[in-house]
C-alpha cells in the first residue's frame, strides 16, 4: 500500500467515525449492507475508469454505456426470452466492442480521448433512449431468474454479491496493473508514451486495452445496475456515472496526465465517495447539496495532496544543498 | 543614443541544485553596460540555467544577485524585466498565430478608450522603429507564421529592444541561421553595444563568440573555468577551459580490423528530405560516425530504420536479412537498437525507478505467468550498474534523480542487457559531463570489440574524429561522402557537411 492510499484509507475512517458518532445508524447491518451494495457497483466501473486514466486519456462514455448495455439486457433477458448467461456475454462481447472502437480512434486515427468519449456519451444515451422509444425497460410482472439474481443482488453473510464481485474485479486487475508484464507498460505508457515505444512497447495495444478494459467492466456494471434497479429508464439510467469513477480515480492518487495511480487507490476513492453520499443522507443534511459536498472533499483532499508534495520536493532540494555545502567545507579543511 | 545608459548587474555565488544534480556551483558574473560577453560552455555546463536565474524563472538554491546596487535572492519574471533583462531564446519564443506587432506588445498591448480596446494602429507605429533598428525588412502587420528562422530571431530582438533593455541574453542565437544572417545578427551586436546596452551572447560557434565578444566567461559542470579577455580569445584557449583539458587523442583503435557489413541501408528515404536518398554500410566491430550539420536528416535516417516512421522507400538489412521495421518493436527484435538524441523524451522514463528502465524493453523475459518478477529485474539491474558503473545509490530509485550521463547508461544499460548487433547512437553524450563520455566511449568500443556494429550519429566535431573507426558525413538527406581515418579532420568533414567536394591531397 502507498503513502497515497494510506492517507486517503486514513480520511475514511475519520470521516466514518465523526459520521457514527452523530448518527449510530451509520454502523447499522442495514446501512452497511446497503452502501457496500453501492460501492460495488460504483467501484467496477472506476477501477475500468483508472486503467484510462493511467494512460492519459479519460472515458467520458461510461454512463451511456451503462443506460445502453443496461436496457439491452433487460429487455434480452426479460423480453425476448434470451438465456442470461448467453445476454451477460453478448453484454459483455458489446462492452469489448465500445472500448477497442473508442481505442482504435484514439490511436490510429489519433483522436483526442476526451473528443473519442464524448461522443459515445452522446450517442450511445442517444442510441438507449431510441431503441426504446423513451420508455422504462423492465422484466415482466412475476418473472424470475433465481441464479442471475443470486449472482448479482443475492448475499452471503450479510456482504451484498456486487460488492464481492468488485472485490474479485479488484483483485484480478491488481494483479494485472500491479504485477503483469501489461501492467508495467501501462504506467511507462502514461508515463511517456514516446520512450515507451522507443523501447518496443506496441503502445497502441496497451493505450486500446486499456479502454476494452475499462468498456468491459462497465458493461459488467451495467448488468449490475440492470438487476439492481430491475428496471432502466433510459434518460436518467447512469447519469453522470463518468464523472464519478473519474472522481474516484482522483481521490486515489491517478494524476489525469497518466502514468500515475493504483487499484488500491480507485477503489478507496470509490468508498469514499458512497461514504460521503452515505453521510449526506444519515446527518440530514438536504440531499441536493450532494454534488456540493462530494466536490469539496476532493477539490480539498487534491489540494491538500499536491501542497505535501511540493513541501516534500523542497525539503529535498534542502537536504541537497546542506549536503553540497558539507562537502565543500570538507574539501577546504583538506585544502 | 543613450550613450549614458548604466547597469551594474552582480550574479554573486550562484548554486543551483536539482534532485541529483548540482547544475550550477558558486558562480559569480559582473555584468556592465555596453559590453558583450561571450558565455560558452559543453552542453549541460549550466549556461542556460545560469541565464534562467537572470530570467527569473529558476529561483537559485543559494546566491546573491545585485542590480545597481539592489541586493536579491532570486527575482521574479516582472522584477527581471523591470531591471532591463530580455531575452532572446533558443527555441524561439514566438506566437505564430499573431502578427509581428502582437508578438512584441504581448502582455502589454497598446489600448484605447473606455474599454481598453487594442490600439492596432499606435501598436504598429511604436514596433516600425525598432523593426529598423535592428534591420528587419518585414512589418508590423505581418504574420509570424510566414517569417523565417532568422527573421523570428530579429523580432526577438526587436522585443528586447522595445522593453528598453540594458542587458539581452542570446541563447544560441545562431544555431540556425544561415551565414549571411548570422553576420547580419553580429552587426545588430555590435549596434546594441553602441547603444550601451549589454549582451550575453552564448553560442557553441566559437568564431562568432570570438567576433563578437569583449570578454568570454567559461562554464564548466556548473562551474565558471575561467574568463578570458578579448585579446586572449582564441579558439584553443576556450575549448582547453570548456573540456578542462587539450585536445588529445580520444581514439582507441578497434582489437580487429572491422569485418563484414552488418547493416546495410540502400537508398532509404525519409519524409524529412523525400528527395534524396542514403546508403551506406556499417561493418561489424567498427564505429561508423555519421557527420553532418544539424539538420542533415541523420536523426530522421535513424528513427525511419528503427521504424519510428517517415521511411519512405529504400531497403535495410542486417546480416542479409532484410528489415522493413514499421515499428521499434520490430526493429527491436531484428537486433537493431537505437539510442535516442532526446534522452529525456525518448530514451528513458524518468519517473520510473532504474531497474524498471533497464528492463523495459525485454519485460516479457522477467515475467512468469505474466507476472514480472521484481527480484530478477534486480537482479539484471545490479549487473549492469556494476558493469557500466551507473552511480546510483539504488536501482530502485527514479531515474529523474541521476545524472545526465548516469541516465545515458541507463539507456545504454537497457539495450546492453539484451542481445545487440547494430546500435545506433543519436548524439550519445550531448548534456554529459566530460569524465562519463569517456566512460561511454569505452563502452562503444567495448561493444564494437564484441562485434556489434555501432553506428554513431554526431554534431559534435570533436566526437566524431575523435571516436570514429570511419565517417560518413551526410547533407540533406543525402550521404556526401565517406573519410577514412586518415582523412579525418575538421575541415575535411565541415566541407563534405556543406556539400562541397574534398581536393585530392
Amino acid at each position: 500500500m502507498q503513502k497515497k492510499d494510506l492517507g486517503l484509507a486514513v480520511l475514511i475512517i475519520v470521516v466514518g467515525a465523526i459520521v457514527y458518532l452523530r448518527n449510530p445508524l451509520f454502523l447499522s447491518p442495514i446501512n452497511l449492507g446497503n452502501t457496500a451494495n453501492l460501492i460495488g457497483l460504483f467501484g467496477l466501473f472506476a477501477i475500468g475508469q483508472g486503467f484510462v486514466i493511467m494512460t492519459g486519456g479519460i472515458d467520458l462514455s461510461v454512463g451511456s454505456v451503462i443506460a445502453l448495455l443496461g436496457v439491452l439486457f433487460v429487455d434480452m433477458v426479460g423480453k425476448l426470452g434470451v438465456p442470461w448467461p448467453v445476454a451477460v456475454a453478448v453484454i459483455i462481447a458489446l462492452g469489448a466492442l465500445m472500448g477497442l472502437a473508442h481505442g482504435l480512434l484514439i490511436t490510429r486515427f489519433k483522436m483526442q480521448p476526451f473528443v473519442v468519449t464524448l461522443c459515445g456519451l452522446l450517442i450511445y444515451r442517444g442510441v438507449a433512449r431510441g431503441y426504446t422509444a423513451e420508455a422504462t425497460a423492465g422484466f415482466p410482472f412475476g418473472a424470475s431468474f433465481p441464479q442471475l439474481e443470486w449472482l448479482t443482488i443475492g448475499r452471503s453473510f450479510g456482504m451484498p454479491h456486487s460488492f464481492i464481485a468488485m472485490v474479485l474485479v479488484a483483485v484480478v486487475m491488481w494483479l494485472v496493473l500491479h504485477r503483469s508484464v501489461f501492467g508495467r507498460h501501462l504506467y511507462a505508457v502514461g508515463k511517456n508514451e514516446e520512450a515507451a515505444r522507443f523501447s518496443g512497447i506496441k503502445t497502441g495495444f496497451v493505450i486500446t486495452s486499456a479502454y476494452v478494459i475499462c468498456s468491459v467492466l462497465a458493461a459488467i456494471a451495467a448488468i449490475y445496475f440492470a438487476m439492481f434497479t430491475k428496471s432502466v429508464q433510459p434518460s436518467s439510467h447512469g447519469n453522470f456515472y463518468e464523472l464519478y469513477a473519474i472522481a474516484a480515480a482522483v481521490l486515489g492518487g491517478f494524476s489525469l496526465r497518466g502514468g500515475e495511480g493504483s487499484i488500491v487507490g480507485v477503489v478507496l476513492g470509490a468508498v469514499l465517495l458512497q461514504e460521503l453520499q452515505n453521510l449526506v443522507n444519515l446527518l440530514g443534511i438536504p440531499s441536493s447539496l450532494n454534488f456540493a459536498v462530494m466536490g469539496t472533499v476532493i477539490l480539498l483532499g487534491v489540494l491538500a495532496d499536491q501542497q505535501f508534495a511540493a513541501y516534500r520536493a523542497r525539503k529535498r532540494a534542502a537536504q541537497a544543498l546542506e549536503r553540497l555545502q558539507f562537502e565543500e567545507g570538507h574539501a577546504h579543511e583538506r585544502a | 543614443m543613450s550613450a549614458d545608459l548604466q547597469l551594474d548587474l552582480r550574479l554573486e555565488a550562484i548554486t543551483k541544485i536539482y534532485p541529483g544534480v548540482i547544475a550550477l556551483e558558486n558562480v559569480s558574473l559582473h555584468i556592465r553596460a555596453g559590453e558583450v560577453i561571450g558565455l560558452i560552455g559543453e552542453n549541460g555546463a549550466g549556461k542556460s540555467t545560469l541565464m534562467k536565474v537572470l530570467g527569473g524563472v529558476i529561483t537559485p538554491t543559494a546566491g546573491t544577485i545585485s542590480i545597481d546596487g539592489e541586493e536579491y535572492d532570486s527575482l521574479t519574471v516582472a522584477q527581471s524585466q523591470a531591471a532591463g533583462i530580455a531575452f532572446v531564446h533558443q527555441e524561439l519564443n514566438v506566437f505564430d498565430n499573431l502578427d509581428v506587432a502582437a508578438n512584441i506588445f504581448l502582455g502589454r498591448e497598446k489600448t484605447r478608450g473606455r474599454f481598453r480596446l487594442i490600439d492596432i494602429g499606435a501598436m504598429h507605429t511604436a514596433v516600425q522603429p525598432l523593426l529598423d533598428r535592428v534591420g528587419a525588412r518585414f512589418k508590423p502587420s505581418t504574420p509570424v507564421a510566414t517569417l523565417s528562422l532568422a527573421e523570428q530571431q530579429l523580432l526577438e530582438i526587436a522585443k528586447a529592444l522595445s522593453v528598453e533593455a540594458r542587458l539581452v541574453i542570446m541563447d544560441e542565437p545562431t544555431s540556425s541561421l544561415t551565414i549571411s544572417e548570422t553576420n547580419t545578427l553580429l552587426k545588430v551586436i555590435a549596434d546594441l553595444k553602441a547603444q550601451g546596452i549589454a549582451v550575453v551572447f552564448i553560442s557553441h560557434r566559437l568564431g562568432e563568440v570570438e567576433a563578437c565578444a569583449d570578454r568570454v566567461v567559461v562554464l564548466r559542470d556548473g562551474r565558471i573555468a575561467g574568463h578570458l579577455p578579448r585579446e586572449n580569445t582564441t579558439h584553443d584557449a576556450m575549448i582547453r577551459l570548456m573540456i578542462g583539458r587539450d585536445l588529445k587523442a580520444l581514439y582507441t583503435p578497434p582489437a580487429a580490423a572491422p569485418g563484414e557489413p552488418l547493416l546495410a541501408i540502400r537508398n532509404v528515404r525519409t519524409s524529412a528530405k523525400p528527395a534524396s536518398a542514403a546508403s551506406f554500410d556499417v561493418h561489424t566491430g567498427e564505429i561508423l560516425g555519421v557527420a553532418g550539420l544539424i539538420g542533415a536528416g541523420r536523426t530522421e535516417l535513424a528513427q525511419a530504420i528503427f521504424g519510428v516512421g517517415g521511411k519512405l522507400g529504400g531497403e535495410v538489412s542486417i546480416g542479409g536479412k532484410p528489415l522493413d521495421a514499421q515499428s521499434p518493436a520490430e526493429a527491436i527484435a531484428a537486433g537493431l537498437y537505437l539510442v535516442p538524441e532526446d534522452r529525456k523524451r525518448s530514451g528513458l522514463i524518468l519517473d520510473l525507478a532504474i531497474l524498471d528502465n533497464v528492463t523495459m524493453a525485454n519485460l516479457p523475459a522477467f515475467a512468469e505467468w505474466g507476472m514480472v518478477s521484481r527480484a530478477r529485474q534486480i537482479v539484471v539491474a545490479e549487473d549492469q550498474r556494476r558493469k557500466l558503473s551507473i552511480r546510483t545509490p539504488d536501482v530502485r530509485r527514479a531515474a529523474l534523480e541521476m545524472s545526465g550521463g548516469n541516465q545515458q547508461k541507463v539507456v545504454l544499460a537497457k539495450w546492453l542487457s539484451m542481445a545487440p548487433k547494430v546500435i545506433i547512437f543519436d548524439e550519445p553524450t550531448r548534456g554529459i559531463d566530460v569524465g562519463a563520455k569517456a566512460e561511454i566511449y569505452k563502452l562503444m568500443r567495448a561493444l564494437a570489440d564484441r562485434g556489434v556494429g555501432v553506428m554513431m550519429i554526431s554534431s559534435d566535431m570533436e566526437e566524431v574524429i575523435g571516436v570514429s573507426d570511419r565517417i560518413v558525413v551526410m547533407k540533406d538527406g543525402r550521404v556526401t561522402g565517406e573519410l577514412q581515418r586518415r582523412d579525418f579532420s575538421e575541415h575535411n568533414v565541415l566541407m563534405l557537411a556543406v556539400g562541397r567536394v574534398l581536393e585530392e591531397a
